[in-house]
């Protein structure tokens, strides 16, 4: 469907086990009077690839950043690899820094070096000697095929090459699960190839991930239930093939003829 | 076919162009004067009464700049001698005043024979700047630290300084000189034990009485720890009342016991000896390093979640700032008295310099928390992303960015402050550019001196800001990372 994936994907290591990694049960949130997310159920496998699709404003951003509590919920349960996230900050961190996550906007520390950024919470969260620290950071820098730029500053680098440093500053953490917030809608169409492939490899090696994402070739190809949601509520789901030739509600028909209809 | 423009016609270059010079009109320093000068009839007209208003104040000052005398030892005798040379009625400056009485714009009423004990600790302020300011540039340090260690020994010889001094102002300097080479994260060290250091020179006395103080802090690392044991919270606690309790209850005592055991006293100079340049800048250094460290907790103090600390921050910022500095300091001079213990001292210079302190705290805190909300939400997002507690997160994201984005400002409150330390003439200090000049005219030879004094003081006061700001200028550029 889409001409951005290309390439045979490699699917030995894309298992789903039966541990859960993140469990989300009646959840709720309002910003002030406005519901946002309506009795929100959930349960993430370790070793899925869930895609969240759905119009702007529908809740998707809000529902991931429930996960890494950048945003609170108001009521119901999110568990994330057996820690429930309460108001208690020690949980919460300890969750972050099991929980990796990209932002549509990048969010590099501009007055670090690439090094830098995938160093700093490895050494200041993990307390990682700096050698092994700037080691494994170079190896993750491999990985997202931009080892030459680890001693250049964010500003210096194109869009598609910084969500790339973005992706390796999160899995120096060796985060159990990453969360994508929209990870290519802020790219030019030639760089959004490079962040994608860079997912497709995580996703090949068997990582736990939540993209909020438009990229249905991607979905299409990687995902192994896609999410539709709309107004705040998860209005379907279903694994891909099933969800893109054959839909049932008729929010998600029309939102997919508006978004493939051309 | 039927798209292409019927006049588009087949074309190849066969010749190259070799690069031609500009027209003369285009080039140098033509261009230069036709764009920038007279570009248009309104520019021309501005540039010409722009250079006549500038030759009306050269050729208005110049006869007095120009007939300048630096020999005399009265007001009087410069009169005479400019009349004696340029003839009667001539203007001219008597900057022989300065030559006279330069010490007391720099040292105040600070005994002569112990001037060098305030060249000496303003020498050692850049040996406890350099690694501050310069910690990039070995370059820099190495110019900065070898203009202070000549400059610094020249004087202390000049002005008579005592051997064992002259012995440990040169290790201290070259000491640093060297290992600012190699290690200068060390020299945080001194730059740690500085004011200290700095408020046993200038002021002498028992060398305990500082010492004392430093034993503070170190009580307060082991109640710590001890405590740190038992509970994170309590150790906090612990650590900043053990060191109250010692500084308060027990430090003075502990001093006076170790001085009658081994005497390591200096001739102590009192408070109203000081003066001038001495004077403002004791105040502006200390209020400078104290300023920015509290200015920065109250910023993050106010963007704080926990309501009753934003809004002790907020009442302290805006109280502050509604309130005239020189109001500030009267409180300081008159009114601290009435609130303390009978019988305590609270030195005069230490109360102003408090003072001043929370007063450029207060804008300072305006300054950065501008810097503060100027970073993207998603720096923010990304450090709790990562899992980086509040301080750390302030520490190692926010801050670095938000006090680069605010140095203008920063520097701006730096500047204003020094140059409000004049105000401390109000509570009867000598600051160098009223009371100092109402002292040296108080002197018969130099009654009715009004332009000179003003104009050396604020040239030396100009010459300190206007570093300052390069300062800032130097540490943008080097802090610069969005150019590509």
């Amino acid at each position: 469907m889409s001409e951005d994936i290309t390439r045979k994907i490699d699917r030995s290591h894309m298992q789903v086990s039966d541990e859960v990694a993140i469990d989300i049960r009646n959840m709720n949130k309002w910003y002030g009077n406005f519901h946002v997310l309506r009795d929100i159920d959930l349960t993430v496998h370790k070793g899925e690839r869930i895609v969240i699709a759905g119009p702007s404003g529908s809740g998707k951003s809000t529902l991931i950043r429930c996960i890494n509590r950048l945003e609170e919920h108001q009521s119901g349960h999110i568990v994330v690899d057996g820690i429930e996230l309460t108001n208690d900050i020690k949980n919460i961190d300890k969750v972050r820094s099991e929980v990796g996550m990209v932002f549509q906007h990048f969010n590099l520390f501009p007055h670090l070096t690439v090094l830098e950024n995938c160093t700093l919470a490895p050494i200041w969260v993990r307390k990682v000697p700096r050698k092994q620290a700037e080691a494994t950071a170079m190896k993750y820098l491999e990985k997202v095929k931009i080892p030459d730029q680890a001693h250049k500053y964010p500003g210096q680098l194109s869009g598609g090459q910084q969500q790339r440093v973005a992706i390796a500053r999160s899995l120096c953490m060796q985060p159990k699960i990453m969360l994508f917030d929209e990870p290519t809608s802020a790219l030019d169409p030639e760089m959004i190839k490079e962040v994608l492939d860079t997912m497709i490899q995580l996703a090949e090696e068997g990582m736990t991930m939540i993209c909020v994402t438009h990229e249905m070739g991607f979905a299409q190809a990687v995902a192994n239930r896609v999410i539709f949601m709309d107004q705040g509520q998860i209005v379907e789901q279903n694994e891909p093939r099933e969800f893109f030739n054959n839909p049932r509600s008729e929010r998600t028909k029309l939102f997919l003829s508006q978004i493939l209809g051309h | 076919m039927s798209e292409t423009h019927a006049q588009t016609v087949p074309f190849v270059r066969d010749t190259m162009l070799p690069p031609a010079d500009p027209p003369v009109r285009e080039a140098g320093t033509v261009r230069w004067l036709r764009q920038n000068l007279f570009s248009g009839p309104l520019n021309t007209v501005l540039t010409v009464l722009g250079v006549l208003i500038v030759w009306f104040l050269v050729s208005h000052f110049w006869d007095w700049f120009a007939h300048s005398v630096w020999n005399a030892g009265s007001l009087a005798e410069c009169r005479r001698i400019i009349a004696e040379t340029w003839g009667e009625g001539a203007r001219g400056a008597c900057w022989a005043v300065i030559r006279e009485r330069w010490n007391q714009y720099v040292f105040g009423f600070y005994p002569v024979e112990l001037y060098w004990r305030p060249t000496m600790t303003f020498g050692l302020l850049f040996v406890a700047l350099a690694p501050v300011l310069f910690s990039e540039s070995a370059a820099i340090r190495r110019v900065v630290l070898g203009i202070a260690t000549v400059l610094t020994l020249w004087l202390m010889v000049t002005l008579n300084a005592p051997a064992l001094w002259l012995v440990f102002a040169a290790a201290v300097l070259i000491g640093a000189l060297l290992i600012s080479e190699r290690r200068p994260a060390w020299l945080l060290v001194f730059s740690v034990l500085y004011p200290l250091m700095g408020v046993w020179f200038l002021w002498g006395g028992s060398a305990w009485g500082p010492a004392m103080v430093l034993v503070g802090p170190a009580l307060g690392w082991l109640a710590w720890r001890l405590v740190g044991r038992v509970s994170g919270l309590l150790a906090t606690v612990a650590a900043l009342v053990v060191p109250l309790v010692w500084w308060t209850l027990f430090a003075g005592d502990a001093a006076r016991d170790a001085e009658s055991l081994v005497s390591l006293s200096i001739p102590a100079v009192a408070s109203d000896r000081f003066g001038g340049f001495l004077l403002s800048i004791t105040i502006g250094v200390s209020g400078i390093a104290m300023s920015l460290p509290l200015g920065i907790v109250l910023a993050l103090a106010r963007r704080s979640d926990m309501v009753l600390v934003k809004t002790l921050a907020v009442m302290f910022i805006e109280f502050i700032r509604g309130v005239p500095l020189i109001a500030l300091l009267f409180v300081a001079s008159l009114l601290l008295n009435y609130f303390l213990p009978p019988g305590t001292t609270f030195d005069i210079i230490l109360r102003v310099i408090i003072m001043v302190t929370l007063f450029s705290a207060a804008y300072m805190a305006e300054v950065i928390r501008g810097g503060l909300a100027a970073l993207p939400r998603g720096q923010y997002e990304a450090a709790d992303a990562l899992g980086l507690d509040y301080w750390k997160a302030q520490r190692l994201i926010v801050l670095p960015q938000a006090l680069k984005i605010s140095i203008p400002g920063i520097v701006s409150t730096f500047i204003g402050m020094f140059k409000d330390t004049t105000l401390v003439t109000f509570v009867g200090l000598y600051d160098p550019l009223k009371s100092m000049s109402d002292a040296v005219r108080a002197s018969t030879s130099w009654k009715g001196i009004y332009w000179e004094p003003y104009i050396f003081v604020g040239f030396i006061f100009f010459l300190i800001c206007f570093g300052m700001s390069r300062y800032s200028m130097y540490l943008e550029r080097r802090l610069a990372r969005d150019h590509r």
